[in-house]
């Protein structure tokens, strides 16, 4: 059973990144129904009463009526000008401040987090902690959350509804999504992007804990589970559909550049689906 | 040497469907065309078809067959519609649903590309044959010939997208076939490539059509008709004909260099080996976004006219309608961002494309206002049309407002693919687009077919479709704001979506009831023709050309070319009474010719050897579609001569009572 909170997670924001972006919904919803408002108004009052039935205003018929004071008409272009000239101003301020890759302040040290969109799963590698998770991420409440995202796969999108809106994961690529959750709690993540046969199940679970659990939970992920090298993560890269939550205790501290630059290095033999070879390919990430 | 291979390139035995669902598919398609092949033969109608209809270049028909070909699409579209909705209604928690993912995903593809491309676009390019010749007081468009060509590449394009259900399957890659998704790392079988072929032939012939109204509407008005004394159709089809031709090129290149990657290992798009994905969802949307506009315009044209007919009064503030429709042709090519704001690029570039997105609602606006000042002091008739434009001004300034949302870069990315954006859409071109047209095929259909439409039946289609509507779609945008996203074949129980997704599916029902309703509408209006014939040539007091000659209208259209000295010309020439006395002279029109046919049939199996890489067939598809267009040019005796005792005769056949006698 899910609480209301859970139902509705982009009207029941749970960090300060989600909420901010439903208020932006909510002044652009008020300032069109400035617009909506008195239209339907019109529509209501005019089609009631300009019916052909209704023989009251018949005499008032004026089939030449085109346009009246100019001022009027150009008050109709004006109105909704003003509206929008006040909407591109939200739209200016808040694309700057919802910046999705400018860094959070909040309560606890900050943590980054790489993320890998698998077909079909989600892997989280964690570069300062040495651990990484498959369809789960953990994280401590209050703290800023630096994500770094990548594909291994077909480009993808990644969303926490109840924390912030999402971002595009592209192979070759890396995208960032900074992320804060205000108290713990538990958060449905998403797949948004149609990445091929098992995308209605590559969800994960975001959690937000508190700093004493997450480096209890460190611990506990650190002291039993398999290790990611190279090899086992072309295992994992393996196309498999509705995966299991898998902690693995030690990761390749160069896995996630490697994937990122597997697009960019020449193809050899082994991994190429074409058998082209491409020599003068730039190292490095490429960044949209 | 393989001949096989030579010969039927990847085609096997293992390419016909063998899912329950994908072939009762294919059998309902075969047993549906053979029942009407077989029906034709039988009452012999072939060579009347073929005489009449498919050679013809009279824009007339050429409009109905579109539509025709449309209406056709829209039930397959909508079919896969409803399997879509019956999937997400039932397919929760333990339950998988009718359909395997792989099912589901082509289903939707199929649905998008059927609805915009051979739907509305067939729609829209029906509508405009079909009046705007008669709008601008022309006998013919410019180029009759290249009009026929479009229109048999058009059905050559939806052909090929049918033939995915029987042969192979489709692109499961989305209706907009994202790479690297849709490269061949990803998807490996034929489907995407019939995705593109098929787009590729009908948006060629989209393209050449645009071509061709830009030309006639710029070239061939009547003497007298200046640019402010068009019609605010015309207007609008000049406005949507000249984003065909600046956006559909955008499109080819794009569908030719995804071909390339697929088809020679090329690498503009894939994941790596050098390819970039994010130059293809910039290049698509660079056509996609004017796209939406090219759609939308021509709709608004009709409403235009629809509310002031309706309204017994002048259309409010032409300049206003035409600077803003102006100002849409413009704008729509400066927000195709918009559509990946989550894609990363920087607050400077999303805020640009942001602001553009809320600016293009200005002019939108500004025509909501002028058509509520139409009705204004007007003696309003609710007839069918006019409940469409009633539909459309409150569903579309609804998703409007869902729009300008949407177009804040903060709010898209808790929204973008989620339903909530789903919903957005499907309002705009449902409410916007569709509307439109049923406004436009109700309100014209008497001077193409000589008699009106059932009204009773009209009004209950049009009640089905609004509140289907609002059933269907109202729920996915409060899924949206669950986080449900778009595309999923399978959610979990503990969400609670599913009540939403069975209301969504009983609207999607009803919305069906619509389509029927509009089928009954067509029987019962034949039957019943004689009763609703239109005499008179002008059965909605209309205001602009096409009313002031008769039903139906003659092949040459107007008898003696008619003269324009104001804006709403026919109305001008009622008021002051018919004056010079008419003198029938000879007419000059476009021979029918079938070499239209042959070369879209030649170009449609080129398109099929390419998705099978049968070589051969895409070489004497292209050789012959070449020969065909050669054989087209050495043709010197491409028109005939209608004496004027014929037109005279035709004139008095069709009891044209004409303006004198009211």
């Amino acid at each position: 059973m899910v609480s209301p909170y859970q139902a509705i997670p982009v009207l029941h924001p749970q960090g300060p990144v989600a909420l901010a972006e439903l208020h932006v919904i909510g002044i652009t919803l008020l300032l069109s129904s400035i617009i909506v408002v008195p239209l339907f108004i019109m529509l209501a009052v005019f089609a009631w009463k300009y019916r052909i039935g209704n023989t009251k205003s018949a005499r008032e018929h004026h089939p030449r009526w085109d346009h009246m004071n100019p001022l009027f008409e150009f008050a109709w272009w004006l109105v909704p000008a003003i509206i929008i000239v006040m909407l591109s101003v939200v739209a200016w301020v808040s694309s700057h401040q919802l910046d999705p890759y400018v860094p959070l302040v909040g309560t606890e040290a900050p943590i980054t987090i790489q993320v890998v969109a698998l077909d079909w799963k989600w892997l989280f590698i964690y570069p300062e902690q040495g651990i990484a998770t498959v369809n789960m991420v953990e994280f401590p409440a209050g703290a800023p959350v630096h994500f770094e995202i990548t594909s291994d796969a077909p480009m993808n999108s990644f969303w926490i509804p109840a924390l912030a809106g999402q971002i595009m994961a592209m192979p070759g690529m890396q995208t960032q999504l900074n992320v804060l959750a205000s108290n713990p709690g538990e958060f449905r993540g998403v797949s948004a992007n149609l990445s091929g046969a098992g995308f209605a199940g590559m969800n994960f679970e975001a959690k937000a804990v508190s700093e004493d659990d997450f480096s209890a939970w460190i611990a506990s992920v650190k002291a039993s589970s398999p290790t990611l090298t190279r090899d086992s993560y072309q295992t994992l890269a393996v196309t498999s559909s509705n995966n299991p939550i898998t902690y693995y205790s030690m990761v390749d501290s160069s896995l996630y550049t490697s994937i990122i630059n597997s697009y960019m290095t020449p193809q050899d033999a082994s991994t190429s689906t074409d058998g082209m070879n491409m020599n003068d390919m730039p190292m490095g990430t490429m960044t949209p | 040497m393989n001949w096989t291979s030579f010969i039927f390139g990847k085609l096997s035995w293992s390419v016909f469907p063998t899912s329950p669902i994908a072939i009762g598919g294919a059998v309902f398609m075969v047993v549906v065309g053979l029942s009407l092949v077989t029906y034709i033969t039988k009452r012999g109608h072939w060579k009347y078809l073929w005489h009449e209809w498919f050679t013809s270049l009279d824009p007339k028909r050429i409009g109905v067959m579109y539509i025709l070909v449309a209406s056709v699409m829209l039930v397959r579209g909508s079919a896969d519609a409803l399997l879509m909705r019956a999937q997400q209604a039932t397919s929760v928690g333990a339950s998988q649903g009718i359909l395997s993912p792989e099912h589901f995903q082509q289903i939707f593809s199929a649905h998008g590309s059927i609805m915009i491309f051979f739907v509305a676009m067939g729609l829209m390019f029906g509508l405009i044959n079909l009046v705007v010749p008669l709008q601008i007081g022309a006998r013919d468009v410019a180029f009759p010939f290249l009009n026929s060509v479009s229109f048999w590449l058009f059905v050559a394009g939806a052909a090929l997208i049918n033939v995915s259900l029987i042969v192979g399957d489709f692109s499961t890659a989305g209706w907009l076939s994202y790479p690297p998704l849709s490269e061949l790392a990803y998807s490996p079988t034929s489907g995407v490539d019939y995705w593109i072929w098929s787009l590729q032939i009908g948006g060629l012939g989209s393209l050449l059509s645009g071509i061709n109204f830009l030309v006639t509407i710029v070239k061939m008005r009547a003497k007298g008709m200046s640019w402010m004394r068009m019609p605010m159709f015309t207007w609008t089809v000049l406005g949507a004909m000249s984003l065909v031709v600046f956006a559909f090129p955008i499109l080819t290149v794009t569908l030719t260099l995804l071909a390339l990657d697929r088809t020679l290992g090329m690498h503009f798009f894939t994941a790596g080996g050098g390819g970039n994905m994010m130059m293809y969802i910039n290049l698509i949307w660079a056509w996609g976004h004017p796209e939406v506009y090219i759609l939308v315009l021509p709709a608004f044209g009709i409403f235009s006219e629809v509310v002031s007919v309706f309204s017994a009064k002048k259309l409010a503030g032409y300049t206003s309608m035409v600077f803003s429709s102006i100002g849409i042709v413009f704008f729509s090519f400066v927000v195709w961002l918009h559509h990946f704001f989550t894609m990363g690029a920087g607050a400077d570039v999303n805020a640009f494309f942001g602001i553009m997105t809320a600016v293009i609602a200005v002019p939108t606006g500004v025509k909501m206002f002028n058509w509520l000042f139409t009705m204004y002091r007007g003696r309003i008739r609710f007839e069918s049309p006019m409940l469409w434009f009633v539909g459309f001004v409150i569903l579309f300034t609804l998703g409007g407002v869902a729009g300008v949302i949407l177009a804040e870069p903060a709010a898209d990315y808790q929204l973008h693919n989620s339903l909530f954006l789903v919903a957005h859409f499907h309002t705009m071109i449902l409410s916007g687009v569709l509307f439109g047209y049923f406004a436009g095929i109700t309100y014209w259909f008497p001077k193409i077919f000589g008699f009106t439409l059932n009204e009773k039946y009209g009004r209950r289609a049009f009640w089905c479709w609004f509140v289907g509507f609002i059933l269907a779609f109202g729920p996915l945008y409060i899924l949206g704001f669950m986080g449900a996203t778009r595309r999923l074949d399978h959610y979990d129980a503990s969400l609670g979506w599913q009540p939403l997704f069975i209301v969504a599916g009983i609207g999607a029902v009803i919305i069906m009831f619509g389509l029927i309703f509009q089928v009954i509408q067509i029987i019962v209006s034949i039957r019943e023709r004689h009763q609703h014939r239109d005499l008179t040539g002008d059965p909605w007091n209309g205001h602009t050309l096409e009313w002031s000659v008769p039903s139906p209208a003659p092949s040459y259209n107007f008898a003696v070319l008619p003269v324009v000295h104001s804006r709403d010309a026919f109305w001008a020439q009622k008021d002051a009474g018919m004056k010079s006395p008419i003198e029938y002279t000879d007419i000059e029109m476009p021979k029918n010719s079938a070499l239209g046919i042959f070369l879209a049939a030649l170009v449609g199996l080129a398109g099929f050897g390419i998705v099978w890489h049968i070589w051969w067939l895409v070489t004497v598809g292209i050789l012959g579609a070449f020969a065909v267009f050669i054989v087209r040019t050495m043709d010197d005796e491409t028109e005939m001569i209608i004496p004027a005792s014929v037109v005279h005769a035709e004139e008095e056949r069709l009891q044209f009572r004409g303006v004198h006698s009211r």
